[in-house]
């Protein structure tokens, strides 16, 4: 697929990772996305952002542990990951707190973000 | 944009997500989000206060069948799914905060 043929894609995940099949789906989504070469961003807001937390041992569940797929992405050239400050902070959470590097964005700044984007789906 | 959202404000925080990020553009209110547009509810005041930065519309069968269509708050517009189809051809992008 050309470049010209790429839309920008963003992945709005607003859901905890466990309690439902949504975050998982999502990541599914990414990596087909990736593999047509489209541009892609994923954000992380309200319960969204616990998918990002260190330390998932979901075997404790028998769950698969899908939470290093997170830092296998820039190998598939998603790099753009954003999490939205107020979600954080209202959870206790701070950016190291998360198993990889993102932008914490206002929300302003991530309605802005979302405006940019051709494609927005929201899991 | 076209923000469609459809849980309703009290069960999910969908409604309070989408107009604590979305900058402007349009807001269509269907299935269980559309008790937020009923005058009375604890979402209507966000709603009249959306109203300043997007055009706010609701999803008139959905609002019949439960009995709340003669509560739109003033200012928001009923739709059916004939003005459904019109504004996702308007706008460019939709948004669903599922």
């Amino acid at each position: 697929m050309s470049a010209a043929a790429a839309k920008k894609f963003m992945l709005v995940n607003r859901r905890a990772p466990y309690g439902t099949i949504y975050a998982l789906e999502s990541l599914e989504v990414v990596l087909i996305a990736a593999a047509f070469d489209q541009q892609i961003a994923l954000a992380f807001l309200d319960d969204g952002v616990y998918q990002l937390r260190k330390g998932q041992k979901p075997k404790s569940i028998e769950t698969k542990n899908f939470s290093p797929t997170f830092r296998a992405l820039e190998d598939y050239d998603v790099d753009k990951l954003y999490a939205e400050r107020e979600s954080l902070s209202v959870r206790g959470l701070s950016a190291e707190d998360l198993l990889v590097p993102v932008t914490v964005l206002s929300h302003e700044e991530l309605g802005a973000l979302i405006e940019q984007q051709d494609v927005v789906l929201s899991f | 944009m076209l923000n469609i959202v459809n849980k309703s404000p009290l069960e999910r925080s969908s409604l309070e997500s989408c107009l604590r990020v979305a900058r402007g553009g349009a807001l269509l209110l269907i299935e269980d989000a559309v008790y937020a547009a009923c005058r009375g509810h604890a979402s209507a005041r966000a709603i009249v206060e959306a109203m300043q930065r997007m055009k706010v519309y609701v999803l008139q069968p959905d609002l019949e069948a439960r009995g709340v269509d003669g509560l739109v708050v003033d200012g928001v517009t009923a739709v059916d799914y004939g003005g459904f189809v019109d504004l996702v051809v308007e706008h460019s992008r939709t948004h669903s905060w599922l």
